[in-house]
This record gives structure tokens, C-alpha cells and sequence, in this order.
């Protein structure tokens, strides 16, 4: 093992009672994040772009308002990262691609916006894989993240340059956006929490879009509280995303300590063959739980098997649909042409990168007449089956566990070439994005080799209270080296 | 496929995705054989109504700062390229 534990900012309650209360600055507090930045962001590469200035001026905002007695909110002068495929009005968005190089949104995401509301200080925009399209950042047109655990591996993906900012103490709290696991894998490869929420909790307005049915924003941080909070903030109705559940953001903090007791918990046991050490840590958190009164059995849910390979049709289906907007007319990169269309396959061939074009083929195949019953159709029912999967199984439990990934973070380089085994890095996390059900990873134990492992814990829709709860039990279970922030 | 999804790609490029693409339609075939009778399809994890907002002017994008995002514009207008055939 490479790593040592990391100076702590505190929890993000103590961040913005002590800057609320005037004990401390925004600035002040903005000033150990960015420290934390220029230490380490040479060696990890957490950032497309660190908003030195416009962080400045947003904790000044903070702490002016503080000085004339007005509550900046919640979140009162927490520094949080944002993944670069968010929208933010005059800062470059450009989802790690090099057709959307330099591109400046015209409008701000509501998540953004919300974080802003209620006192966080956006510092910067973080590494993903291109598009969102990927398991470990090296998708990246600009360079991959690495693991602040082990700079020889990938921090996971798509959401890997937000995960690590966090675990390296970089940031208390970041958000990435997660279709098929980009939230739950890359928090599980580097030790920290991530919580997918329930499809329409968090608006996707100014997320640029992938996969439309599955994609949803969600935090990281190195709590359950602490992502409970972050939760709380960026949730609830937003008219400007239909797609948005029209009711209020859950309560989550305030159940979050009231135990896990006559709880009915099932491990899935299809997925404890998929890795042995993440299945072992997943019978292990099962133990915990069964120890704090929770009622624990084996349930096998085979149908969720059938996850990975209709994702792998409706995921590029649906992006092969999203992504024709990029086409040289309205905003980033232009190759020229003698006419439009050679114009726009010029542009498109250039501007992707490799995951990206196999992923529009792949989806332009499934989607073209003569395939569409044969592969998109029998996906969609493939979906309707996980569905009446989970919603057998829930009737006997109220959460389910399972490893969050098969295996812990891998060396770069040992999967690129084979997409396939790419693709097995999200086995586990899709079944509930095809559900469009909760799901959280949460550090529970280290390798033998000291690499993270986190276990999922599912539930099902509009279920984040209970499964923060669980959550929360478990992280009180694990042990405390098993989580971030450490130093590389 | 490419040309369908108007990607300009190298000679090397077809090749590989050539083969995999053969791969991965390898392995979502499992859906493809599943038994799907009486199975009705899911597009959407929840059913959405119809979502409609007042019939209200408001403010749209400024024009000016869309277009300064624009690879090409010129008069209030994005430029492009050629987009008819020479008439035969």
C-alpha cells in the first residue's frame, strides 16, 4: 500500500456551521482545498479546469453575506468539484472530448445553480471519461486520473476525476452523473462514498446528456452524512427537466442514525461469484448488518444477469441519438468540407474519440430497420424482466447488497483493448439504473493489496432514506483505513 | 454503420471496430434470444404523462451569446456548408 490518510476538512456541517457562525472564512476554508489542489493535482489529474477566480469571488460572496447576517445556506462555503459534463454559464464544459474543446454553456445546470444557493463553492470541473462513456478515465481525450491509492491504477469511471478529487482531500464533497454505475464504481475504486439516486430525484437540466432514460446526478463524498447532505441540496422538482419527479427532495439526514434493526437485507447472490474479494466484503457487511439487528438471507435474482447486455444496446441506442446534436453546426469543434455532410462525418470522425464511435455504431446498428426488434426491442422487454425481478425480490426484502464492482481498481492500460471486459466493470451497478432505482457504494473493506472495496446497497424507487440508512451502518461496521481521503 | 452515423473513419479504424463490434453484438446476444412473449417493452423506468408548462412568453438564449459559440456565423445566422447536390 502507497497511501497514508489525508488531513480532513471536517464534515460538511462542521464546514458551514463554523462559516455561518463567522468562525471561520469561506475564503479561508477555499484556500486549504486549493492548497490540497496544487499538492496533488500534478501527480492525479482530477481537473479539466480548476476556477481559481470564480471560486475567489463565490466564497466572497459567502462570507459578505455571513458579515451582513444573512445565512448563505447549508452549505455554507463548502468547496465541491463538478464532473465536465454539467453545464456552467462562461466556464469551459467540455465532457473530456476534443469536439467540445473550449465550449461555454449559455446556462448554468440546476444542479449548479442549486449548490450555489445554498453556499458551495464550485472550484473547478472535473476529469471524466469521454462522455461519460467509460469504467476508468482513460477515455479521456485529455489524459486520464489516476487513483490517489495507487497511482499505477485507474480511479474508475466515468466519474473518476470527481471520485479521486475526494478521495485525496482535494474537495469535502464533488458530483458526477452516473448511467450504469459512473457514480457507484468510481467511489468503490477509491474508497469513498457515491450515491446514485432514484431516476428523476436530481434534475438533469444542463447535464449534457448520454444515455436520456438512465443517466441522473449524484454526490461523492468520504460520509454517508456527507453525501446525505449533498443529496438533500440538489434534489427535488425542477420544471425545466420533465423527466423530474414532481415532489420534494428527500429527508435523509434525519433517519440516518436509526440503526437497521428488523430490517429485512438479501444479498444477491448471483453476484457474489463476480469477484471473490468484493463477494467476501459483501458477506461480511451482511454479518454487520445481521449483528445490528438487521434480518439477513440469500436471495438469487438471476434475471439481473440480463442487465449488462441489454444496457449495452439501450445505453448506445440512446446515445447514438444524444450525441447526433454534435455536428459542427451550433457549437465546438468544425472540420471543414466540401458539404454539410462530409462536413459533419469529418467533424464527428475527429472529434470522438475511439469508446465514443463504437458506442454511436454499436447504437446506430441496434437502433437501424431490420435490427431494431431483433436488439433495441428485445432490450427494452430484457428491461421490463430486471424490473419484475427487483420488484419480486423487494417484496420479501427492503434493500438489497451486493459488491458494488468484480474486482478492485485495475492497473492502467489492462482493459483498454478489450471493451468487453470494460464492460463488466458496471455487472453489478446497472441492474438498478435499468430500474432506475437508488443505489450507494460505501467503503467497507481493503484488499490484501490495500485497495479499496466497496459494498452497493440497493433499494427500491424513491427508497434513499432506507438505503442511507443502511448505509450508514455499514460505515459505522467497516474499518476506518478502508475509506478516504488519503494521500498518494 | 459509420456512414449511417456520419462518422468519417480511417481505413485502420474500420478494421478494429469491425471486429469489435462483432464482439459486442456477440455478447448482447443473450437478449437478443431471450423469450420475450407477452413481455411488454420498458423505455422509460417511470411512466411519464404528458408535462406541460403555461403558455407563457419568456426570455430565451441571447442569440448573441449562442452564436458566439458557433464554429461558423455570419449575419445573425449559423454558417454551414453546402447542403443540396449539384442539380444533375
Amino acid at each position: 500500500m502507497t497511501a497514508s490518510p489525508a488531513p480532513e476538512l471536517g464534515s460538511l456541517a462542521g464546514i458551514a456551521a463554523s462559516v455561518r457562525a463567522g468562525e471561520r472564512s469561506a475564503r479561508a476554508v477555499l484556500a486549504v482545498s486549493l492548497d490540497r489542489v496544487r499538492e496533488l493535482e500534478g501527480d492525479l489529474h482530477c481537473f479539466n479546469e480548476v476556477t481559481v477566480e470564480a471560486a475567489e469571488a463565490d466564497a466572497d460572496a459567502v462570507d459578505r453575506m455571513v458579515r451582513a447576517g444573512l445565512d448563505p445556506g447549508p452549505l455554507a462555503g463548502v468547496p465541491v468539484a463538478l464532473k465536465d459534463n454539467l453545464c456552467t454559464v462562461g466556464i469551459p464544459t467540455t465532457c473530456s472530448s476534443k469536439i467540445l474543446a473550449g465550449w461555454l454553456p449559455p446556462y448554468d445546470a440546476t444542479v449548479v445553480s442549486r449548490l450555489r444557493d445554498a453556499g458551495a463553492v464550485a472550484i473547478g470541473k472535473t476529469n471524466l471519461d469521454e462522455f461519460a462513456m467509460g469504467s476508468s478515465t482513460e477515455n479521456s481525450a485529455f489524459g486520464p486520473t489516476r487513483n490517489p491509492w495507487d497511482l499505477g491504477r485507474v480511479p474508475g469511471g466515468s466519474s473518476g476525476g470527481s471520485a479521486a478529487a475526494v478521495a485525496a482531500g482535494m474537495v469535502p464533497l464533488a458530483f458526477g452523473s452516473d448511467t450504469g454505475g459512473s457514480i457507484r464504481q468510481p467511489a468503490a475504486l477509491c474508497g469513498i462514498v457515491g450515491v446514485k439516486p432514484t431516476y428523476g430525484v436530481v434534475s438533469r437540466y444542463g447535464l449534457i446528456a448520454f444515455a436520456s432514460s438512465l443517466d441522473q446526478i449524484g454526490p461523492f463524498a468520504t460520509t454517508v452524512a456527507d453525501a446525505a447532505l449533498g443529496l438533500e441540496v440538489i434534489a427535488g422538482h425542477d420544471p425545466m427537466d420533465s423527466t423530474s419527479l414532481d415532489r420534494p427532495a428527500p429527508s435523509l439526514l434525519a433517519t440516518l442514525d436509526e440503526g437497521v434493526s428488523g430490517l429485512r437485507v438479501g444479498i444477491v447472490a448471483d453476484f457474489l461469484s463476480a469477484g471473490s474479494e468484493c463477494g467476501d466484503a459483501v458477506v461480511a457487511a451482511a454479518e454487520a448488518l445481521a449483528a445490528a439487528g438487521a434480518k439477513v438471507d440469500q436471495v438469487r435474482i438471476p434475471e439481473l444477469l440480463l442487465g449488462l447486455p441489454a444496457y449495452y444496446v439501450i445505453a448506445p441506442a440512446e446515445a447514438s441519438s444524444n450525441l447526433s446534436r454534435y455536428d459542427g453546426v451550433r457549437y465546438g469543434l468544425r472540420v471543414d468540407g466540401p458539404d454539410a455532410e462530409t462536413m459533419n462525418a469529418r467533424t464527428r470522425g475527429e472529434g470522438f474519440g475511439a469508446e465514443v464511435k463504437r458506442r454511436i455504431m454499436m447504437g446506430t446498428y441496434a437502433l437501424s430497420a431490420g435490427y431494431y426488434d431483433a436488439y433495441y426491442g428485445q432490450a427494452q422487454k430484457a428491461r421490463t424482466l430486471v424490473i419484475r425481478a427487483f420488484e419480486a425480490a423487494y417484496r420479501d426484502f427492503d434493500v438489497l447488497l451486493t459488491p458494488t464492482t468484480p474486482s478492485v481498481a485495475f492497473p492502467f492500460g489492462s482493459k483498454v483493448d478489450d471493451p468487453i471486459e470494460m464492460y463488466m466493470c458496471d455487472l453489478c451497478s446497472i441492474p438498478s439504473s435499468l430500474a432506475g432505482h437508488p443505489a450507494a457504494s460505501v467503503p467497507f473493506a481493503l484488499s490484501p493489496e490495500g485497495l479499496p472495496i466497496g459494498v452497493q446497497v440497493l433499494a427500491p424507487a424513491l427508497g434513499e432514506a432506507v438505503m442511507m440508512r443502511v448505509a450508514a451502518s455499514l460505515e459505522a461496521a467497516a474499518p476506518r483505513e478502508a475509506r478516504g481521503p488519503v494521500t498518494p | 454503420m459509420a456512414r449511417l452515423a456520419r462518422l468519417a473513419l480511417d481505413d485502420d479504424e474500420v478494421g478494429r471496430y469491425a471486429v469489435q463490434l462483432s464482439a459486442i453484438l456477440e455478447h448482447v446476444d443473450a437478449v437478443r434470444r431471450l423469450d420475450t412473449a407477452d413481455v411488454p417493452p420498458t423505455a422509460h423506468p417511470f411512466p411519464v404523462e404528458n408535462v406541460l408548462r403555461s403558455d407563457t412568453e419568456r426570455p430565451s438564449l441571447d442569440r448573441e451569446v449562442v452564436l458566439a459559440q458557433a464554429p461558423v456565423a455570419e449575419n445573425d445566422r449559423f454558417r454551414v456548408p453546402r447542403i443540396m447536390g449539384e442539380a444533375p
